[in-house]
């Protein structure tokens, strides 16, 4: 872990008994839903991290509690400092209070998660799917979403597949 | 030598009016100027001099699908772009014809996922499936002659038929 990035842990680890981990020298740390908001707007208001670099989640499908870890991976332009907040959900109704309001860039990283892993976030501006399109089905990058999306054609299952094939109408 | 001493030799040519009509279809059929991907960029350089598609009447990639006749779907097409590509073909006046260029618009190619159009069949009717990953220039061109050939095979109590 970066040195100058020891003191500004210690206060997390302090204000909100946040877990630490360290992976190939790279600060993780896990907290609750309820905690989420008041962390990201300590870091950006007192800590100067401005940026919201990444936003994504985990599936760790067939493990259920925690199924997902939502991840925050922050950055201070001003110290050149990067540090991950890792927040696990339960598999069902998956669900976290909004990080919008701290940072704007997070409204759309929002929208991305609900769509692709069907993470809910309380008091998101604007629900809705961004990169599928409305009336699909599932979450895509959930692990027990199907992988493939058609069987391949061969000559032993040509005629049976080609059957199923939603040809389209002139 | 040309067609006009012939013309002035013979005077008048007589022909068939389904031979007229079928030969003027293939001898400038426009396609559209729509490309989704990689495709695209051979569907570019067929058009550039080194192969020069134009030789075959269809020097003319048309930005608007009100003015083309033919539909070179050059790229893999995404649940999103599906219903735009309908309705692209559907602004397209009649008659109309398709080609499915490359392994992703034909069967979905190596894009065997949720968010592919596993071949374009799906979304409209398609005339030539040319294959390969992407096609050369050459299969582009073969594609569309097989499309002329098509053509030229139509029948106009067929195409009446079809319009009624």
């Amino acid at each position: 872990m970066n040195k100058s990035l020891e003191p500004i842990v210690k206060v997390l680890q302090d204000a909100f008994g946040a877990a630490l981990e360290e992976f190939r020298e790279e600060a993780h740390l896990f907290l609750d839903p309820g905690q989420i908001v008041g962390a990201l707007t300590m870091l950006r208001e007192e800590h100067h991290f401005e940026l919201l670099s990444a936003m994504t989640a985990s599936d760790y499908w067939p493990q259920s509690s925690p199924r997902f870890h939502v991840i925050y991976q922050l950055t201070s332009l001003t110290h050149n400092l990067s540090l991950q907040l890792r927040v696990p959900v339960d598999g069902s109704n998956p669900k976290l209070p909004t990080a919008s309001g701290v940072y704007k860039a997070a409204a759309w990283r929002e929208r991305e998660l609900l769509d692709m892993f069907g993470i809910e976030f309380e008091g998101h501006p604007d629900p809705r799917r961004i990169l599928m399109p409305e009336d699909t089905e599932g979450h895509p990058l959930r692990k027990d979403f199907p992988l493939g999306y058609e069987e391949p054609q061969f000559s032993f299952n040509f005629d049976e597949i080609d059957l199923r094939k939603p040809y389209a109408k002139e | 030598m040309g067609i006009e001493q012939k013309l002035g030799n013979m005077g008048v040519v007589t022909t068939t009016l389904e031979s007229a009509v079928n030969w003027s279809r293939t001898n400038a059929m426009w396609p559209m100027l729509f490309g989704l991907a990689c495709c695209a960029i051979e569907m570019m350089s067929a058009q550039a001099s080194h192969y020069d598609m134009s030789r075959f009447g269809m020097e003319l990639m048309r930005p608007s699908p009100r003015q083309s006749d033919l539909m070179i779907v050059a790229g893999r097409v995404s649940k999103k772009m599906g219903p735009v590509l309908r309705r692209l073909y559907d602004q397209m006046p009649e008659p109309k014809w398709v080609i499915a260029m490359g392994d992703c618009a034909s069967c979905g190619g190596v894009f065997n996922n949720y968010a592919i159009y596993q071949g374009v069949d799906e979304v409209v009717p398609v005339d030539v499936f040319v294959a390969g990953c992407p096609p050369r220039p050459e299969a582009l061109i073969h594609g569309v002659l097989t499309v002329h050939e098509k053509v030229r095979g139509e029948k106009i109590k067929d195409q009446a038929e079809k319009y009624k």
